[in-house]
């Protein structure tokens, strides 16, 4: 502590603060760098050049206006699954059925969108808005429920709900919400055009964007700068300590997770209002998965989620000029994140050995 | 059709279906119990059962061997549970996402290297017709029994075995149970983790050749519906022996056939529903046998799932 104080008293205090906050940075970033060395390696063995796989990545993803706004539109239903996991992470849970939240989101407001048709769109698009939310909430707040009151493991019991829900989807979409006229992609009734969410003002990237970086301010707010954030935080690291303390950690986790399903199903909501017009399978489309991947790097911080979000979007985006350009499958990408994410997870192990990250051990 | 039998068709559908349907359930719940009872969990068996059917087809095809198939299937397996287990003997490092990882990993990786195999059609593996003895065609398509299903039994037999009267086995037990008190007795916990993880990946392995060379057959990028992670349900369910991961992988192997033996008999109505009954069973089970207050009975001690 003697060494703090002589640092810290030279007036340069704002370094051993910098210090300490860089090792959450660093350490994802090297592990990135280290995710993507090994998958250069590997495109080596398969006799294709990481060098031409990065330029197309970068051509397809941010190289012009057209790509960033490709990415950008897959970024909105990233932003969201990401938040689904991120949010119950803090209380130590680990979410991973995102994908059931989006599905029947998508699946409310399709159903909806017959009946609405003639509601102006001012209290109908809020309206399905809330629909999906609650769908979503009641999804991946019932793993947590059962986390709570049963203590089922939420990582099995959400996945399972996310394969439910897409039977379920399967059912309503072939039968009760099936329109006729869908013939080769079974659907719901295509959405009135005036239910339809349109872009951004100037761009040609849906709403759902804006949206999605919202919902990851708030998310923050509410960990980063509110008590119910702290306790969740407290709950996350000690459930005995927040029961002791009196903490209602039931309620907690009830509510960050219905919140998380709530932000899933609005991934949903966007996805059929803005993007597909109905819906139909293609709700399942693995935005879920990637946003495992996605919390996971941004490390459960929000803020962080909105670059890591924009990055793997950008992937997605270039995949189909990398098929063509270079003869790789379509899974090329799911390798890809399944070596980064390896390495992000073996990246733990690194945290606190450093003595460069702790400034009450650089004297020594 | 010359034998009616009305609706007995359903009950003898849903048991051939079940023998047909639980063989990969069973190999992947008892990798997994070995795994568990080591005190480590792989929730990355679903991407290994995937890459295992892949491995497994793709060597078939090519060598014509289906049996050359499953023994590539295993050894994949096991490189796949030899990467978890290492990077999970690390420190700080957390098994549950690391497995969740895995699964994405064994998933692009099989979807990466299966794509050239999709079309071909590789040889399957021998079957046993056991219902030589009745005249119904349905029992005796029911009763075509595959050999990795009896050495299933078998594996099962001779694991439950090996936990009670063995000295590998008590040596896992005992790393499952207290790392302290392994340590004491001389064991390196994290090495013999290790192997069981690898040994349980082998499992897995073949039961997703298994998926690919006899039931439903081929290959494909659904061939997997979370077969591997219901089984790592099931392994709860089951109280983590092996014999009972026996009838419980007949129970969902039954709930998995339920759609396809109603849809045999003219019934069509919610057929999606029905195709979801094994997830609804499984979070069913899951649901029934947790408590919130007590460890689980017969739960290994540093199984971080139950803790």
């Amino acid at each position: 502590m003697a060494d703090q104080a002589v640092i810290g008293g030279s007036g340069a205090s704002l370094l051993p603060a910098l210090a300490r906050r860089s090792e959450a940075v660093v350490i994802p970033l090297a592990a990135l760098v280290v995710g993507f060395a090994i998958f250069a390696v590997f495109l080596l063995t398969q006799g294709k050049s990481p060098a031409d796989f990065l330029g197309l990545v970068w051509k397809g993803a941010y190289g012009s206006a057209f790509s960033w706004q490709n990415t950008l539109s897959r970024a909105a239903p990233l932003l969201f699954a990401a938040l689904c996991v991120a949010l119950p992470a803090r209380l130590g849970l680990v979410v991973i059925g995102g994908e059931g939240a989006i599905v029947l989101g998508g699946v409310a407001v399709g159903a909806l969108g017959p009946a609405m048709a003639h509601v102006p769109a001012f209290i109908a698009l809020p309206l399905m808005a809330a629909a999906a939310m609650s769908v979503g909430a009641v999804w991946i707040g019932a793993a947590g429920a059962l986390r709570h009151y049963r203590g089922v493991n939420e990582t099995i019991s959400s996945l399972l709900l996310a394969y439910i829900a897409i039977a379920l989807m399967n059912q309503l979409v072939e039968g009760p919400f099936r329109d006729p006229a869908s013939l080769n992609k079974p659907s719901t009734a295509p959405l009135a055009e005036s239910l339809r969410v349109g872009n951004l003002p100037g761009m040609d990237v849906h709403w759902g964007l804006a949206f999605g970086i919202l919902g990851c301010v708030v998310s923050w707010i509410l960990i980063d700068r509110t008590t119910w954030g702290f306790a969740a935080r407290i709950a996350g690291g000690n459930v005995r300590a927040a029961q002791v303390q009196g903490l209602p950690v039931g309620r907690l986790i009830l509510g960050f997770t219905a919140l998380a399903g709530g932000f899933a199903g609005l991934a949903g909501f966007f996805e059929v209002t803005a993007v597909h017009g109905s819906a139909n399978a293609s709700l399942a489309a693995g935005y879920g998965y990637t946003g495992i991947l996605i919390a996971f790097l941004a490390r459960h911080n929000p803020l962080a989620i909105i670059p890591v979000a924009i990055l793997l979007a950008g992937f997605g985006a270039a995949s189909g000029l990398i098929q063509r350009r270079m003869g790789l499958p379509d899974a090329t990408i799911l390798v890809l994140q399944g070596f980064v994410f390896l390495s992000i997870l073996i990246s733990d192990t690194f945290y606190g050995r450093y003595r460069i990250f702790a400034p009450e051990r650089w004297g020594r | 059709m010359e034998h009616d039998i009305g609706l007995w068709a359903i009950p003898i559908a849903i048991l051939g279906g079940a023998i047909r349907v639980s063989t990969p359930f069973l190999f992947v719940s008892l990798g997994e119990v070995l795994t568990e009872r080591s005190g480590r969990i792989n929730l990355g068996l679903e991407g290994t059962l995937v890459f295992g059917a892949m491995a497994g087809y793709a060597t078939a095809v090519v060598t014509g061997s289906a049996w050359a198939g499953v023994i590539v299937a295993a050894l994949s397996g096991s490189l796949f549970g030899l990467l978890h287990g290492l990077i999970c003997s690390l420190p700080k490092v957390n098994d549950i996402a690391i497995g969740i990882a895995m699964m994405l990993f064994g998933t692009g990786l099989a979807f990466y290297f299966g794509k050239p195999f999709i079309q071909p059609v590789a040889p399957d593996l021998p079957a046993i017709p056991l219902g030589f003895w009745s005249d119904l065609p349905q029992l005796r398509a029911a009763l075509e029994v595959n050999v990795l299903f009896l050495i299933g039994i078998v594996l099962a037999l001779g694991m439950a075995w090996m936990f009670r009267a063995t000295r590998v086995g008590l040596i896992i037990r005992v790393v499952g149970d207290s790392t302290d008190a392994a340590r004491a007795m001389g064991l390196r916990p994290a090495l013999i983790r290790t192997l069981a993880t690898a040994t349980g990946g082998a499992f897995a392995g073949v039961g997703g050749a298994y998926l690919s060379l006899y039931y439903p057959g081929s290959w494909n990028e659904g061939i997997s519906s979370g077969q591997g992670l219901m089984a790592v349900a099931l392994v709860i369910f089951a109280r983590w022996n092996p014999i009972a991961c026996f009838g419980a992988a007949l129970l969902f192997g039954g709930a998995g056939a339920l759609g396809p033996a109603l849809q045999s008999v003219g019934v069509t109505q919610g057929y999606y529903l029905f195709y979801a009954a094994p997830y609804v069973l499984t979070l069913g089970v899951l649901i029934a046998i947790s408590s919130p207050n007590r460890a689980m009975t017969g739960a290994p001690g540093e199984l971080s799932i139950t803790k």
